[in-house]
């Protein structure tokens, strides 16, 4: 059993090596996604244990809505499209987060 | 006006706020009062009393904001613990996340464009489903203005976060590896946050939804875009 702050460690290594290899291989993926990436390998090759990882992650996974806070109020500073353009800005988002929503679900199957 | 100025005081003010809306989420689940959704007011109206620029409270909040980061690699666990399931059924699952990715991408350039945006905001809106830090490079790319994506995938997370689980009921998904891969295709992590507590089944197929649908979209956006805007030229 790991402490928590070592397993916090392990998920920035994780995060590190990500950017580390987005670097390397000068991809346009971010370097959060390859962490992800490399940690479900490590995981599954039993490179990694899971309790090494899984209370920290548990809590960052948790409280992960909190964090989108400081990119939402970005939203103020673009008060002037917003206000030209917000008929087509809401209109496109919303239905089109219906359409992902539903070929995503049904093409994956209802029941 | 130094001290409300500060790293300690914003990070801390961000987080009491955030602390306080959840309460009242609790005490009246109202879509409303999405706890996010809320945060963003307070803060921004505590930022217009003020006077304090966003461009400065971002600064001091990077502290919050960076912390996004190793919670996307932190959804590898939930991920990992459904890997088997997911290698069994892997066919419909691609079949699925490509389609779903294409057609967020397409649709979103599409009604913008009909509803009457001007070019750099339908551009803007193309990576919408995707998190933060893939959505605004892909912005870049493609021509639009980063940080308009970035407040409009908050937005779209939110929305997904609040009317996901209801819409899937409605088209009559029930199962969870369909509600969660929908819920995290289309709304990211703020989707995924919402679905991810209802069980590990939810949280792993939302996070293989995120991860995969912003792999793709990097991918497929600025590939498409310039055929995206020669369907435009036809409406």
């Amino acid at each position: 059993m790991m402490t928590k702050f070592t397993q916090l460690a392990f998920i920035l290594a994780f995060l590190a090596l990500g950017e580390g290899l987005k670097w390397v291989l000068g991809v346009p993926v971010p370097g959060s996604i390859i962490g992800m990436l490399c940690l479900v390998l490590c995981l599954e090759f039993k490179i990694m244990k899971l309790n090494w990882v899984k209370d920290a992650s548990d809590f960052l996974i948790q409280n992960m809505a909190f964090f989108f806070i400081p990119a939402g109020v970005g939203l103020m500073v673009q008060w002037d499209i917003i206000q030209k353009e917000w008929v087509p800005i809401v209109v496109a988002s919303v239905l089109s987060t219906l359409v992902v929503m539903a070929v995503t679900g049904l093409v994956s199957g209802r029941k | 006006m130094e001290f409300i100025n500060s790293i300690s005081f914003l990070v801390a003010f961000t987080m009491v706020v955030f602390i306080l809306a959840k309460i009242l989420y609790q005490k009246y689940p109202v879509f409303i009062f999405n706890p996010v959704f809320v945060s963003m007011g307070v803060c921004i109206g505590f930022l217009l009393m003020t006077g304090i620029s966003y461009a400065d409270y971002n600064t001091k909040t990077k502290f919050i904001s960076f912390w996004l980061n190793p919670s996307v690699v932190a959804l590898g666990v939930p991920f990992y613990l459904q890997l088997e399931r997911i290698k069994r059924d892997w066919k419909r699952i691609m079949s699925a996340m490509l389609l779903g990715s294409i057609s967020g991408i397409v649709s979103v350039v599409i009604i913008a464009f009909m509803f009457g945006a001007s070019n750099e905001v339908y551009l803007s809106l193309a990576a919408k489903s995707v998190t933060t830090p893939i959505a605004m490079g892909v912005t870049e790319a493609i021509g639009g203005i980063p940080a308009l994506t970035a407040g409009i995938v908050v937005s779209v997370g939110i929305l997904g976060a609040i009317i996901g689980e209801g819409f899937m009921k409605l088209i009559g998904v029930t199962n969870a590896k369909s509600q969660g891969m929908a819920i995290g295709t289309a709304s990211h992590a703020l989707g995924t946050a919402k679905i991810a507590p209802k069980s590990e089944e939810h949280g792993a197929y939302a996070a293989l939804g995120l991860a995969m649908n912003g792999v793709l979209t990097a991918i497929i956006a600025p590939i498409i875009m310039p055929w995206v805007e020669v369907v435009l030229t036809y409406l």
